[in-house]
């Protein structure tokens, strides 16, 4: 493990952090402070005048943040953690890593474990699991239906009260109508929101990839743009007729954005969430049948890119997610039809988004709300801020230096990215998180 | 000294890959090989020493064979590696088949694949030259270039030739091949069939797209007709094939329409009374058996010219 | 350095002298072909035949070869040989088969060249003709006609250029060159 805790762990970290470049939205915080952890929280911020000047010589690790950016640790709502059953593709302990490693200090699990996370009792597990392993929090998201199977709901009561904070088939898409109704309905009980995989699978059927001029000359079955965007709208009416709460995971086509902009306006309950992948990356990636390019939803077009970057810009998606979906070597070394579906994201998503912050299309604290103020209320959790009293939750972030993505150096068990070799800009000096200090110097 | 010839790569996954500069070369190469396949002794010693895996995961007898014969014919030693989908179900994977090839010290591999871009993966892991005898519904290059060479042999040229292409486009690799192959070459294409199975995308400076067969068929020099895989009626391409001949099959009465020489090519294997009447595939406008031959003459003129390209590891 | 061996005149003049040496070693022989080696020797074999039907009268068949396919050092070299056609429409089992060259240097073309021949028929014999013997051969050939015998250098280089390729017909002898096989 590269991350090294500075102090002891647990709650008696005591930290100032001097002279960084502070964003955090809750606040309207955007400029040089101080913030002071005491016990593992935040005291306070000092923007102006001397700081905390006075508390050093005390029981305090004072940290030199200048030229950095200081934020609010960064929430990613669309993690596959893989375990338990899939413990060689990633682990709860080795997921979180990665993700403290990108910058983020907590992530919500999916359901798609094996078995599968459709009742309270595998919601606890891997909620224990996370006590002792984790790195970072861990919120698991339940199964709307058992099994993930489409056919009847799942106990998401006793999952809530569990620590579900969120429910979803993701991966899998509730095709049955009437069925995904009564989840936004029923799921009103617990005020949580219904997670949407919109892919019309009839529609979808057997593809690949994306549908399209490129598909077609690849000889790889295409999966057209308006199965996504099919979905969305139906699940947008489903949630007007509900008023259940309904969030679209991985946004990706330009068609699925023009619904939700649409849907906002109407006033329906819904937010969104794209990718970097899908802000980053064209079809064109998987020319040469890269498997670390294959990915659910697939990758689309330059104009769905654009698409992306505007509904990023005007707040029509309101959530930067990873979808991190780390799979064994094995998985993708094979024939693309066969290949696993998924992208290894979080180690990458921070300085690919911050690509947006440099092309102008979001501000910095834009950037803070999407991965993590927003997700934190979505989910109903208490994160995503550096108020007093608050966990210190908190990323270092060198907005100039520059690395080169390798692969096989990632902390999380999956390799596969299809950004191995890419220079990227910013990295995460240190992330704060559970009581302690991770430096990644290198 | 003789000019010297070879291909760019160390590859042929498609023609897509291939500037018209080196398709003409094949061309032209294949034409001394289709000499030595008229004689008596059919067999030259010139790939002697080298070795070529056919590394079949469908079964395909005739492009198997013809690679088979190719290699023979020019005295390289040739190994079947015929892999049933069966052992891929049991989870063999490619991978471990790859490396297994390379420790036999293969000089050609030629793989057939139900899945699209299985030699781009092979070529990249491979130190022998991958030679792409149909991958899923991507390229199936080598056919393209006997049917090209089929038809200059024919016609004389390519360019300005109207060649009409009928069937099941979408899901066809014989068609993808064609289409870039002989447009590169400068034919004007047709192609023909129901729309389920011509996506618009195939559209382009060149290629024309008809759903009326007797439409298409006009003034064409050339008719290459498609096999339609049964299952495609399952899964809901076209209502039944009795519907599909009547409307895209290919009757004595329909090729008509085409210019009084022209010529009619399948890739084989026929479906008589499905896509093609019985009575236009026996015809003496029928080149399909020409089509097997000529199909030799071009694959020793593939294996000669990817043996030729320079390679430092050579002394 | 470039000397001029032969012009236009000395190749002529040196073709009818060959073609009358041709007939006289084949007299009464009726079953005579000229097999000229791609490239230069299929032009040299095609003017022999003119050259002998305006001593004699009689046509003879001439044939085109092209050795590549033959070549003793295809593993050895880097890049491989233009593929040209071969064209014998005629018989050669049982006849006189006259091999035309250019150059005749190594001798490695025309052992190719016999082993392409015998896989095409069984003739009755195989003779050689050249237009230039360099020498330096590698193996035990000999012409049985020989145009000129021009003793060189291994550094030093020939080119029969002839009118058909689009020049002017001239034997040039380059110094310094590489060896042109």
């Amino acid at each position: 493990m590269k991350g090294s805790t500075g102090k002891d762990g647990g709650a008696g970290l005591n930290l100032i952090i001097r002279g960084g470049h502070i964003v955090d939205p809750s606040q309207g915080i955007d400029g040089i402070g101080d913030i002071l952890v005491e016990e593992g929280r935040v005291r306070g911020i000092e923007t102006e005048g001397s700081g905390f000047g006075a508390a050093e010589g005390g029981p305090y690790q004072v940290i030199d943040a200048s030229g950095m950016y200081v934020l609010p640790g960064l929430i990613d709502m669309h993690v596959h953690l893989r375990e338990p059953g899939f413990e060689h593709k990633e682990t709860i302990r080795t997921g979180t890593m990665a993700a403290v490693r990108g910058g983020f200090t907590s992530v919500c699990c999916m359901p798609n474990t094996k078995p599968v996370n459709d009742n309270e009792t595998v919601t606890e597990f891997i909620l224990r699991k996370a006590y002792a392993e984790s790195a970072c929090y861990i919120y698991p998201v339940g199964a709307v239906t058992k099994g993930q199977d489409g056919e009847e709901l799942a106990e998401m009561g006793m999952m809530r009260e569990a620590g579900c904070v969120a429910f979803s088939d993701d991966g899998r898409p509730v095709m049955n109508s009437l069925l995904m109704r009564r989840a936004l309905e029923y799921s009103k009980a617990f005020g949580v929101p219904i997670i949407s995989h919109a892919e019309d699978l009839s529609l979808s059927s057997s593809g690949v990839m994306n549908e399209g001029p490129l598909s077609v000359e690849l000889g790889l079955r295409g999966v057209p743009a308006e199965a996504e965007v099919i979905m969305i709208k139906r699940d947008i009416e489903l949630a007007g007729l509900t008023g259940g709460r309904l969030h679209v995971a991985h946004v990706s086509t330009a068609g699925g954005i023009d619904a939700l902009r649409e849907a906002k306006k109407r006033g329906i309950a819904v937010t969104a969430e794209t990718c970097p992948h899908y802000f980053t990356l064209t079809e064109e990636a998987v020319r040469d049948y890269n498997t670390d390019a294959k990915v659910n939803p697939p990758l689309r077009t330059e104009r769905d890119v654009e698409a992306v970057k505007e509904g990023l810009a005007d707040g029509t998606i309101d959530v930067i997610a990873t979808d991190h979906a780390p799979h064994h070597r094995d998985e993708k070394l094979c024939e693309f039809d066969r290949a696993a579906s998924g992208i290894s994201g979080l180690e990458t998503a921070l300085p690919l988004s911050l690509r947006l912050v440099e092309e102008g299309v979001l501000t910095m604290g834009q950037l803070v709300l999407k991965m993590a103020l927003t997700p934190a209320a979505i989910l109903g959790i208490g994160r995503g801020t550096l108020k007093a009293g608050a966990d210190a939750d908190i990323v270092i972030l060198d907005p100039r230096r520059e690395f080169r993505v390798e692969s096989e150096r990632l902390l999380s068990l999956g390799k596969n990215t299809p950004f191995d070799g890419w220079l990227l800009k910013g990295a995460v000096l240190m992330t704060v998180v559970k009581g302690r200090l991770y430096r990644w110097d290198d | 000294m003789a000019e010297t010839v070879h291909l760019k790569g160390k590859d042929l996954l498609g023609m897509r890959a291939l500037s018209p500069a080196e398709t003409e070369l094949i061309l032209d190469t294949a034409g001394g090989f289709r000499d030595v396949l008229k004689r008596d002794i059919k067999k030259v010693p010139t790939l002697r020493g080298k070795t070529l895996v056919n590394l079949f995961f469908e079964p395909s007898t005739r492009t198997r064979t013809s690679f088979e014969l190719a290699a023979k014919r020019l005295s390289t030693d040739v190994i079947n590696f015929s892999v049933s989908m069966s052992s891929v179900a049991k989870g063999e994977s490619l991978i471990d088949t790859a490396a297994t090839i390379q420790a036999l010290g293969a000089d050609f591999v030629v793989i057939r694949h139900p899945a699209s871009g299985v030699p781009h993966l092979l070529s990249r892991r491979l130190r022998a030259s991958v030679i792409n005898a149909g991958d899923g519904t991507n390229e199936h290059p080598t056919q393209a270039l006997l049917d090209a060479f089929t038809i200059r042999e024919r016609k004389g040229r390519v360019e300005g030739l109207r060649i009409a292409i009928v069937g099941d486009i979408l899901h066809s690799r014989v068609a993808r091949s064609n289409i870039h192959c002989l447009r590169s070459l400068g034919a004007e294409i047709r192609l023909i069939g129901p729309p389920t199975l011509i996506p618009g995308e195939f559209v382009q400076p060149g290629v024309q797209v008809f759903y009326s067969m007797d439409e298409g068929l006009e003034g064409a020099d050339v008719v290459m007709m498609l096999r339609i895989q049964m299952e495609r009626q399952d899964r809901g391409f076209f209502p039944t094939t009795d519907e599909y001949f009547r409307l895209w099959g290919l009757t004595r009465e329909r090729l008509r329409l085409a210019r009084p020489d022209a010529v009619v090519m399948h890739p084989g294997p026929m479906n008589r009374g499905i896509e093609i009447d019985s009575g236009v595939a026996d015809s003496p406008q029928s080149v399909i058996l020409e089509q097997v031959t000529n199909g030799i003459a071009v694959r020793m003129a593939v294996l000669y010219l990817l043996s030729g390209r320079p390679q430092e590891a050579r002394v | 350095m470039a000397k001029e061996l032969f012009d236009s005149k000395d190749i002529d003049r040196t073709l009818t002298r060959m073609a009358h040496e041709i007939l006289e070693r084949n007299r009464g022989v009726e079953k005579l072909c000229l097999v000229g080696i791609q490239r230069g020797g299929v032009h040299l074999a095609r003017r022999l035949a003119e050259k002998i039907a305006m001593i004699e009268g009689r046509e003879t068949p001439v044939g085109a070869l092209d050795i590549a396919l033959y070549r003793d050092d295809l593993n050895i070299r880097r890049e491989y040989p233009t593929v040209r056609k071969t064209e014998i429409d005629f018989e050669i089992t049982d006849h006189v088969v006259v091999l035309v060259d250019d150059v005749l240097f190594t001798g490695r073309s025309i052992r190719a060249a016999m082993d392409a021949l015998m896989d095409m028929g069984r003739p009755a014999k195989i003779e050689l003709a050249v237009l230039i013997d360099r020498g330096h051969r590698e193996l035990p050939i000999r012409a049985d006609f020989v145009g000129k015998n021009v003793p060189t250098s291994l550094m030093e280089r020939i080119e029969v250029e002839l009118r058909e390729e689009g020049g002017e017909d001239r034997v040039v002898l380059f110094s310094g060159g590489e060896r042109d096989g």
